[in-house]
């Protein structure tokens, strides 16, 4: 029975969830998830997507809490702040990309930023910064992430313009009441001034959309590394600390609730982080003293392992594909013994299933 | 005195190691030059061999060939066997008639606590019929005579054995021919005498004859006794053939369960402990739950994240097809992630006993989910990088 539900689900608009429809899945066309997340999908995912030729994502309490929170926003307010944190595999990521897909499909400005961990550390080049000499540029993530960014918000960016001129060095300069999309062209081909890019649509963004144009959607993964330690350091060996690198001193201006218009999803994540131990999962932990009072006040999210209905969603999801193997995965003591050893754990469930 | 009657084991090794590694030479004059090192005790001929740093490439034939001990000295150490136990017996205080060999081993380990390892290089004291080897006596007369008839065949005592077990055979047989001749034969029931014991093995074969026995000799001896056993037995074959059967202990199948205790609210839990390597692990299993498990306060998914730690904990469970009944809580300590894993499923095994039937604590026993694994780290040994690994060896 459930077989036939999880199918019929997938032609349901996203737009329409309920509560009724919590544990089954929903499959995004291809071309969607091309265009509105071509980075943030957790890897594996990325994988699962490749065999099974489709994108299905599962509708979980946690997302719809965060579905229904969105479609009751006040855009005179000021942003809301909402913090999904959990134990390590239990779907803070995919919710995120949820959510994601559902402001796209709305039509917000989606600024994601897919790992906040991947721009403290393991940075090849690290210029100091033109615009401030005490911050630092890191090129190749800001250029990387600005490709990505025409990719999802194609449309808007030659409706958004400039509001102020900005100066790149003695030859180039960007007018005021040009287009967004200039900008992140010069951010684009001059890798140099990317990180200066970077801040500029951020800059632009924040103030405009408080002016009501569009809907800005700030959603961060592994926000807890905005206010944690690199592992990057000086030609003297000096560590850095995340103020002085550009992309995450503008990044934090932008998680400050300071503007109106949108809202502001952040996840927490304990994988990539830096030292951190491996059981810390709460915000407290994760931010630190430091980012929580920055991030406060906020709304946190719990997303947690699955419960009985979603855990035999997920095995019939796999059944259907095929993808179970195994004789004894369509018995009973099978699906019993694959809830013991992955603790209804959705990571640790995807892992197991992998090589059954 | 009684010193002398405590040997070491090396007193069997020392023929050992005048034949052996210590290549002590073979002239006189370098066995003077250690005999200052020897350190002889009166009466018995420990010897306690000092380093010598002699080195000779010459083999020591003389001491190649197999000592033999002479009727008269193992009369002689007997009889010195039996004298150092009265005296034991008096040190310790305890009537010299009434002293027995495990009042002997308990008072020689009193006496020279020893810290080795290996039990069998500890000292001992045992009568010398289980420290001299059995040796035959000589087996031919002054004139060089056998006095055996079967002595040219080699193994004289193994085919002497077969020719008496086959003319019983062949005595049987005529017998019952004459009793099926006057029609007095009946069928007897097989006798229940053989349940629980074995034929000897080839090993105990051998140390009875005191001759070397390939395995077809071995074969062949227990062939014709098996065809023995099929005829009706007088009394004195079946005495002939007990002689040769041994008792097989069986492993007692009573394990030890645990009592079902109830707590504040009713529920009823079981408490065992389990270990494996130098892991303890203590758990606490709930009759009723619904297979949530917690180590140390933390959930098992976190406490171990490798799916092999979890299989282990999952197969005691999954054995009685009890998944997802059972509440678990557990604390463990000490050892590494697999020892912990392998402690705790003990110990929830154990704990498991006391909420299943007898049959099912004893499929459990034979799965091997109740036996403490003896594994232990092996010891590494000099000369060698680790337990078995050696150095790298360079040709030159």
């Amino acid at each position: 029975m459930l077989k036939r539900m999880t199918r019929l689900i997938s032609r349901v608009h996203k737009a329409k969830h309920e509560e009724q429809h919590e544990g089954q899945h929903y499959s995004l066309p291809l071309q969607d998830v091309k265009t509105v997340l071509p980075h943030g999908l957790p890897p594996r995912f990325v994988m699962q997507m490749k065999t099974f030729n489709e994108a299905c994502l599962m509708v979980r309490k946690p997302a719809l809490e965060l579905l229904h929170h969105l479609k009751n926003t006040n855009f005179d307010h000021p942003a809301v702040r909402y913090v999904l944190y959990g134990e390590k595999g239990t779907g803070k990521t995919l919710s995120l990309c949820h959510i994601i897909h559902f402001c796209a499909k709305q039509d917000w400005l989606i600024l994601h930023i897919p790992d906040g961990h991947l721009w403290v550390k393991n940075c090849q080049d690290l210029l100091q910064s033109t615009y401030n000499k005490q911050r630092f540029d890191q090129p190749l993530e800001a250029s990387v992430w600005l490709k990505n960014f025409k990719t999802v918000n194609e449309r808007f960016l030659s409706q958004i313009k400039t509001q102020e001129k900005y100066v790149w060095n003695k030859r180039e300069s960007t007018e005021k009441g040009s287009l967004l999309g200039e900008v992140i062209e010069q951010g684009i081909t001059r890798v140099r001034n990317a990180t200066d890019a970077v801040g500029i649509v951020l800059k632009e963004l924040k103030r405009q959309s408080s002016l009501g144009i569009f809907h800005l959607l700030v959603a961060v993964d592994g926000v807890n590394a905005l206010w944690g330690r690199t592992t990057l350091e000086r030609e003297d060996k000096s560590p850095i600390a995340p103020e002085e690198l550009a992309l995450i001193y503008n990044l934090r201006k932008m998680v400050k609730n300071d503007w109106s218009g949108g809202a502001i999803v952040l996840t927490l994540s304990q994988t990539g982080s830096l030292f951190k131990p491996r059981k810390a999962f709460l915000p407290q932990e994760l931010l630190g003293k430091e980012g929580f009072d920055a991030l406060d006040p906020f709304i946190p999210i719990l997303v947690s392992n699955y419960n009985p209905k979603e855990f035999e969603s997920c095995i019939q999801y796999y059944l259907e594909n095929n993808w179970l193997q195994h004789e004894k995965a369509y018995t009973e003591e099978g699906k019993k013994e694959l809830l013991f050893l992955s603790n209804a754990n959705p990571g640790q469930l995807e892992r197991l299933c992998a090589y059954l | 005195m009684a010193a002398s009657c405590v040997r070491s084991r090396a007193a069997l090794s020392y023929r050992l190691f005048l034949g052996g590694r210590i290549n002590v030479a073979c002239s006189p004059v370098l066995w003077k030059a250690a005999a200052a090192e020897l350190q002889t005790v009166s009466g018995s001929q420990i010897l306690r061999l000092r380093h010598t740093t002699v080195v000779t490439t010459k083999k020591n034939l003389a001491a190649l060939r197999r000592e033999t001990y002479t009727v008269d000295f193992i009369k002689k150490q007997i009889e010195e066997f039996n004298l150092g136990k009265r005296h034991l017996a008096n040190m310790m205080g305890e009537d010299p008639e009434t002293f027995t060999q495990e009042d002997i081993d308990r008072a020689i380990a009193y006496l020279f606590p020893s810290g080795l390892f290996e039990k069998r290089a500890r000292p001992i004291m045992k009568h010398p019929e289980q420290i001299f080897p059995k040796q035959k006596a000589t087996q031919w007369g002054e004139d060089g005579r056998p006095f055996h008839f079967l002595f040219y065949t080699g193994k004289q005592s193994y085919y002497s054995l077969m020719h008496d077990a086959y003319g019983k055979l062949l005595n049987l047989e005529k017998h019952k021919n004459e009793l099926q001749a006057k029609g007095l034969f009946s069928e007897e029931a097989k006798t229940k005498d053989l349940i629980g014991s074995r034929w000897l093995i080839k090993e105990e074969l051998e140390e009875m004859l005191v001759e070397k026995l390939s395995d077809q000799d071995y074969a062949q001896f227990i062939r014709l006794l098996e065809r023995l056993l099929t005829l009706q037995c007088g009394a004195t074959e079946k005495e002939f053939l007990q002689s040769f059967r041994r008792s097989v202990t069986i492993q007692s199948k009573k394990q030890l369960i645990e009592p079902v205790q109830y707590d504040e609210q009713g529920m009823a839990f079981s408490t065992s402990e389990g270990k494996r390597k130098s892991a303890k692990a203590e758990a606490v299993v709930y009759e009723h739950g619904s297979g949530r498990i917690k180590v140390n306060g933390i959930d098992y998914l976190l406490y171990f994240p490798v799916t092999q730690d979890r299989e282990q904990l999952m197969f005691p469970f999954h054995f009685l097809d009890r998944l997802g009944k059972h509440d678990v809580t557990c604390t463990v300590s000490g050892g590494g992630r697999s020892a912990q894993a392998g402690a705790i499923r003990l110990a929830m095994a154990r704990a498991l006993c006391s909420f299943v039937t007898e049959e099912e604590v004893e499929w459990m026993r034979q799965a091997g989910l109740l036996t403490v694994d003896p594994r232990i780290r092996e010891r590494k040994k000099p000369g060698q990088e680790g337990a078995r690994r050696k150095f790298t060896w360079k040709k030159r």
